[in-house]
């Protein structure tokens, strides 16, 4: 379904402004293009987190369709539960609506680690819904602690820069691959900043019978010390130097490369990606340029990987 | 009105606790059921899902990876408005730990039947009551059974019970592992039109509803927290009026009731055994026997654990001279173990209270004989004499 920009501003936002997100935060831009791409109705089950935490404070709320919290690791086993009581009370005529969509939402934190086994059974199970990761690379909301996705050299304050170390040292876990390992019909990476590719993509997602899986790549000024100004510049910047590619993933097995990293001529240096983050800085100290060049040449090669996969 | 079902339509069947779970489930017509396997209720599940590979139920079954994606599926799944059960045992239910507090905490009136078994180190399968006390204080309503047939009933009220408006808290019901989930016993089983008269469907009180959109299960912090706890207090105390109703609707289909609390042979006791599932049964056993012998002993047995009926316990045991309690459970480093914690407390305004002696039975599956039974009352009366008595002690271990 191409999505045009008419339509999408057509759309009524799904959460309301007034929610606790820091200034900068990409997180409510996500769930707002999240939003736009719904057919409803909806149901959202959601994980602990910052996005959780700030929006539904009691006795506010800033969503305005159903949403569910239930804890840190089980979003999708939520979602399972719901997605199948909708099944039991159609087949029995006690719901007035013919279908409903389910989404659940988890920050990196409660989806590459915590929550992993429960996103893996209920892809393993087939439920009919689609899960979105909002990653901003760390546990935000308990203060900024590294995560199976924090990048290598990230400074977090559970992966420190040190006098021996510099950030962590371990790579990112490839969330998206691991997922489509699953063979479920439907992954793609997306950014806030990439707005017309993201709703695209997410409609699919609700599109396709079965799961599918939208990883959102997602700014956070607070943990990245990064200017609240530069959120959407940095999200067309992970794109732009690789940190992020956008692509999607069908059935496990076809790799689709998508427009904004498709017409890269070539990748934009890390460091363009890394300067502007205070999460980075160590980084540029004399010791840690080698471990810096490392890092480059891993993004690199993971690139030229994907595009082998995606053909081109 | 419900009617008594006729003797006619009653089928006699020889079921396993767990298989009378698995038939009172299918009769209240639940919506989806989701589980993971762990003995002993294993059985629970797999009769179940023979029902739903044969077509017999509507439900929903959601095979999870895990205790904690079981309950967690049921939260969502019950905050559509769906009726839902799962099962459980042990490690299970220690993994299911977090949730158990989500479920109670959001008011979803899950049913969740408990195989009682043993928490591991050293690992064990069989039965005591160490995985379901240790979950006393989640805000789960706990019911246990001594026989299969209760089983079966308690099963089929614990929906009307959780779903009750007044109450919208879920339910333990918990038989003993093995002893009462493998073993087969004679059951009488309503017919399945009576069951679903009896529980109806479910009326939810607020849904997840895109025409109505609520947010739930919120953050919520010192402002407003502490009264989410006094409303949760406040349904757990409705339980028994509720539970006394549902009960006597109960009694008027099967003439079967169970009370929160069973008397046998209190009024005139000096002795009272304070217990439940089947060391219960044992215990009416002993009482029957000593009481042959001209002894004044009696049996008080709980059904109701959560919440606690303190004012019944203390009626019938205020007149005795000693209250012998029988549990199945350690509280390390408490001063005594749960049970005797929950009848201290209950007994403690009473200006003349009978002594309470406390045994911890038959850990990890240890045989609970009537002669552990008779020891502990044999103890009890010369505790009397000496008018003191320990905190508590074991029986049956070799020391
Ligand atoms: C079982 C459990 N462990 C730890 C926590 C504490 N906790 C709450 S949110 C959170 C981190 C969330 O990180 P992430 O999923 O990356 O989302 P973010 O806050 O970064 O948006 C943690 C560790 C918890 N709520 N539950
Ligand atoms: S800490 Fe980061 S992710 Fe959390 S609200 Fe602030 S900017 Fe957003």
């Amino acid at each position: 379904m191409a999505v045009s920009l008419k339509d999408m501003l057509k759309k009524e936002s799904i959460l309301s402004s007034g929610h606790r997100l820091c200034a900068g935060c990409a997180a409510p831009t996500v769930v707002k293009l999240m939003g736009m791409a719904l057919r409803g109705p909806t149901v959202v089950c959601e994980a602990t987190g910052c996005l959780e935490v700030a929006t539904t404070i009691y006795p506010f709320t800033a969503w305005k369709i159903p949403w569910i919290h239930v804890a840190f690791e089980n979003a999708a086993a939520v979602a399972s539960g719901v997605y199948e009581a909708f099944q039991a009370m159609k087949a029995k005529g006690r719901t007035k609506y013919e279908h409903l969509d389910v989404v659940a939402i988890g920050g990196d934190g409660a989806t590459f680690d915590i929550g992993f086994g429960a996103l893996s059974g209920a892809l393993e199970r087939g439920h009919d819904f689609v899960y979105m990761v909002y990653d901003n690379g760390a546990y935000q909301n308990t203060g900024i602690q590294r995560s199976g996705a924090t990048l290598t050299g990230q400074e977090t304050t559970t992966s420190w820069a040190g006098k021996v170390e510099p950030g962590k040292l371990q790579r990112k876990k490839p969330i998206s691959e691991i997922v489509a390992a699953h063979k479920i019909p439907y992954v793609a990476t997306v950014t806030p900043y990439h707005y017309r590719d993201f709703v695209t993509k997410f409609r699919k997602a609700l599109e396709v019978e079965g799961p599918a899986f939208i990883h959102a790549f997602s700014p956070c000024p607070r943990g990245w010390r990064s200017e609240t100004g530069k959120t959407m510049e940095l999200a067309r910047l992970a794109v732009e130097t690789g940190v992020h590619p956008l692509y999607e993933i069908i059935n496990g097995e076809e790799y689709v490369m998508s427009a904004p990293s498709k017409s890269l001529k070539e990748l934009k240096p890390l460091d363009d990606f890394m300067k502007p983050q205070g999460q980075f800085k160590h980084l540029y100290r004399p010791e840690w340029e080698s471990f810096r060049l490392k890092i480059q040449e891993q993004i690199t090669a993971d690139w030229e990987l994907l595009k082998k996969k995606c053909g081109v | 009105m419900t009617k008594q079902v006729p003797q006619s339509e009653i089928r006699i069947e020889g079921l396993t606790g767990d298989a009378a779970i698995a038939h009172a489930l299918k009769q209240c017509d639940i919506d989806v059921l989701s589980a993971y396997p762990i003995t002993p209720q294993t059985i629970i599940v797999e009769d179940f899902q023979k029902f739903a590979a044969d077509g017999e139920v509507k439900t929903r079954v959601i095979p999870v990876e895990s205790e904690h994606s079981a309950l967690s599926a049921c939260v969502g799944a019950s905050a559509l408005g769906a009726r839902v059960a799962t099962a459980s045992a042990s490690a299970g239910l220690a993994l299911m730990w977090e949730i158990l507090y989500c479920a109670a905490s959001m008011r979803q009136p899950i049913v969740l039947a408990v195989a009682n078994r043993a928490l591991s180190a050293p690992i064990n399968i069989h039965n005591d009551w160490s995985d379901t006390y240790g979950a006393r204080d989640s805000g789960f309503i706990q019911l246990y059974c001594q026989s299969c047939q209760e089983a079966y009933d308690t099963t089929i009220m614990a929906f009307k019970i959780a779903e009750d408006h007044r109450v919208l808290l879920p339910v333990m019901v918990c038989i003993d592992g093995f002893i009462l989930s493998h073993n087969v016993e004679r059951v009488e089983m309503l017919p399945d039109k009576a069951v679903q008269d009896f529980v109806g469907v479910r009326v939810p009180y607020q849904v997840l509803d895109p025409d109505n959109p609520i947010t739930m299960g919120p953050l919520c912090l010192t402002d407003y927290y502490f009264e989410f706890k006094e409303q949760q207090d406040r349904a757990m105390k409705a339980v028994p009026e509720v539970y006394k109703a549902v009960e006597a609707e109960f009694k008027e289909m099967t003439g079967r009731s169970y009370g929160v609390v069973e008397k046998y042979m209190t009024d005139d006791a000096d002795i009272i055994v304070f217990t439940h599932s089947t060391p219960a049964g044992t215990a009416k056993a002993v009482v029957n026997a000593m009481r042959e012998k001209g002894e004044k002993v009696g049996l008080l047995r709980l059904k109701m654990f959560r919440p606690f009926p303190a004012e019944q316990v203390r009626e019938a045991v205020k007149k005795a001279k000693a209250v012998a309690v029988f549990e199945k459970c350690m509280s390390f480093g408490a001063p005594s173990n749960p049970l005797a914690l929950e009848l201290r407390t209950a007994l403690y305004d009473l200006e003349k209270k009978p002594m309470v002696t406390d045994f911890v039975i038959g850990l990890g599956g240890r045989d609970v004989p009537p002669t552990t039974i008779v020891d502990g009352i044999e103890k009890t009366k010369k505790y009397l004499q000496e008018r003191s008595a320990p905190m508590y002690e074991t029986l049956g271990v070799r020391k």
